[in-house]
């Protein structure tokens, strides 16, 4: 996905009665990509998308659409379209009218406004509700008149903020989908925002965590997800078992890692490391091996929770240090029926390979809570 | 017996609320010559009322009054509390107060300053200085009656608006009066009838050449109940409960 740069963001800083919500931040967006703004509330996301829809104004910075500085521009000059999280629809206007609304604006002749508006709100599959209320419709179908509302416009951009928040689960997920649908459709570049990480995952294809106004990580889902840059990310995406090691011996390729005394060979990480220094072994609970309590190997604990989930049994395994482990397995074809008793002992251990190595935080990241996994 | 009592608690109440208006509409219907004993059916003091001139300009001073008052506080009152809605200055929150203090303050505290302030300014007494007080009172109602609204109004609907491409005033235009129309419809009633039926202001700032509903017959009843007094008050009674209907009619209309 290497195409060219539609929106650049340039040391982009805004502050709030003196509160800092977005810090020095720079942000590329190529043009079709669908880019998820991932962050709990209050990391500055929904204000990064305020100030590019134009509802707020940069303390610094800037930012350019196609080479063109939109900063300080209004919100109804720039040629981008935004879904609301509550869908923002004009009550007084019948969904026709709040699709036609933009075209109005724009002063287009009518018979194309008519056109336009039906073609959008076939493409959402609401065809029939133009001459309905926004309050005769369903969660799902505002959503999707907000939609229609907004790529009417042929925008180069659309922003959405968190727009699926207030629909139920089921919901959600069909809208998902839909969204995904129609951004491949009409080609356009999507910047959503969520503090959903299962749905920034399963949508994007680059998702940018946020975190106290500063960026902590771009990158693919898989990335993001696989090899998380800090501990912040680490454990705002995905469950996350942490455990602390030791570095014992340090050679060009590969390095030994004593995890409370049991030693693992592994390859050397990407961050300078030297014998004697602590790291953090990151393990997704799915890395995670549950062993026979007289294994030759692993960490002995005992099962203090056990949750079916269908097509995986998470369990959640406490170590004779105090540790506890989140462990997620699929079920086995040869096995289907097997399961935990609570208070089971077992050895704890996991698939070589598959873990993350993170170097010890010393302030120079935030950190919202104190490194216990 | 348990059942019985709230239900003749609550008939007590109505009664006691309802039996004198329906005593002064049958009783404009009395052909009686006392006052006060049944005499059979007569349109006799209605048809009085309409060939009493002076009782007449009266009703029609009062209405111009009250819809011109209504009307101005309206306008007044809606961009005042647009402005305290939207904007956040110095000194908005003691100009909220002050709204306050105008309503909560004795009428006649109200009527005597005016009077003074007229007489200070050399403002003749009549329609304009009858305008002004009752714009003067009306004026926090409606205030209070559109900040109501706008306090629940979406503040993503503006920038829904600006986002699409509308300016400003096009947004204010197209999306932000529409949604607060029923607010200022409710506000201008309330201005209305406050205006219509207020005496103690408007005795004092009224003047010998404009006289108005409330006072007319405030100086008949002083010199003994007449009939036509009850005509005229089953007319305002009916004129009233057409405005209510249609108050309530049109914001019904608007939620839908």
């Amino acid at each position: 996905m290497t195409q060219k740069t539609l929106l650049s963001l340039r040391n982009l800083g805004k502050q709030f009665s003196g509160k800092t919500v977005l810090d020095s931040l720079d942000l590329d967006i190529a043009d079709g990509e669908f880019i998820t703004l991932l962050g709990p509330s209050g990391c500055g996301k929904t204000t990064l998308l305020r100030l590019l829809a134009g509802f707020e104004i940069p303390d610094s910075g800037t930012i350019e659409l196609n080479g063109a500085d939109i900063t300080a521009l209004p919100p109804e000059q720039r040629p981008l379209n935004t879904v609301f999280q509550h869908y923002a629809l004009f009550p007084h206007m019948t969904v026709f009218d709040n699709v036609a609304y933009g075209l109005k604006m724009e002063k287009r002749p009518k018979d194309e406004i008519h056109q336009r508006v039906e073609e959008a709100l076939a493409m959402v599959q609401l065809g029939e509700f133009a001459r309905r209320k926004p309050h005769q419709l369903s969660g799902g179908q505002q959503q999707r008149v907000a939609i229609a509302r907004a790529v009417v416009k042929r925008p180069k951009l659309l922003l959405l903020d968190e727009p699926l928040s207030a629909l139920d689960y089921k919901l959600r997920r069909t809208m998902q989908i839909e969204l995904k649908r129609l951004q491949r459709e009409l080609g356009i570049t999507f910047v959503f925002v969520t503090h959903d990480q299962e749905e920034a995952l399963s949508m994007s294809d680059r998702v940018v965590v946020l975190q106290s106004g500063k960026v902590q990580q771009k990158g693919t889902p898989r990335e993001i997800y696989e090899r998380p840059a800090n501990l912040f990310t680490a454990r705002f995406v995905g469950e996350t078992n942490l455990f602390p090691g030791v570095l014992e011996q340090v050679d060009e390729q590969r390095i030994t890692v004593n995890v409370s005394g049991y030693r693992r060979t592994m390859r050397r990480p990407g961050f300078p490391v030297s014998e004697g220094e602590g790291v953090h072994v990151l393990l997704r609970p799915e890395d995670i091996r549950v062993l026979e309590p007289d294994a030759d190997h692993g960490f002995a604990g005992k099962v203090v929770e056990r949750n079916y989930k269908g097509s995986t049994l998470d369990s959640v395994i406490h170590l004779e240090d105090g540790t506890e482990v989140l462990a997620s397995e699929f079920f086995d074809e040869d096995d289907p029926a097997f399961d935990y008793r609570l208070g089971e002992p077992v050895r704890v251990s996991w698939v070589e390979g598959w873990e993350w190595l993170l170097p010890l935080e010393n302030g120079g990241v935030p950190e919202d809570q104190a490194a216990n996994a | 017996m348990t059942r019985w009592l709230p239900r003749a608690y609550l008939a007590l109440v109505y009664l006691a609320l309802y039996i004198p208006i329906a005593v002064l509409v049958v009783f404009s219907f009395n052909d009686g010559r006392t006052g006060y004993r049944w005499g059979g059916f007569t349109w006799r003091w209605y048809e009085a009322l309409f060939t009493n001139d002076a009782m007449m300009q009266a009703l029609w001073n009062s209405l111009w009054l009250a819809v011109s008052a209504a009307t101005l506080s309206t306008l007044i009152g809606a961009l005042t509390a647009l402005a305290l809605h939207r904007y956040r200055f110095r000194g908005k929150k003691a100009l909220k107060g002050m709204l306050f203090v105008v309503m909560m303050s004795p009428e006649i505290v109200l009527a005597i300053s005016l009077l003074s302030l007229f007489l200070l300014v050399g403002v003749q007494l009549g329609y304009f200085s009858l305008l002004l007080a009752h714009v003067t009172f009306c004026l926090p109602f409606v205030v209070i009656t559109v900040m109501a609204r706008l306090s629940g109004f979406d503040e993503s609907l503006p920038e829904a608006a600006r986002d699409l491409g509308a300016s400003d005033f096009t947004m204010t235009r197209t999306v932000l009066l529409p949604v607060i129309m029923p607010a200022l419809l409710a506000g201008w009633l309330l201005g209305f009838t406050l205006s219509l039926d207020d005496v103690v202001v408007s005795t004092f700032v009224s003047g010998p050449g404009y006289e108005i509903l409330p006072l007319r017959i405030y100086s008949m009843v002083r010199v003994g109940l007449k009939p036509e007094v009850n005509a005229l008050g089953s007319l305002l009674l009916v004129f009233s409960l057409l405005m209510l209907v249609l108050s309530q009619w049109i914001l019904m209309r608007s939620k839908r």
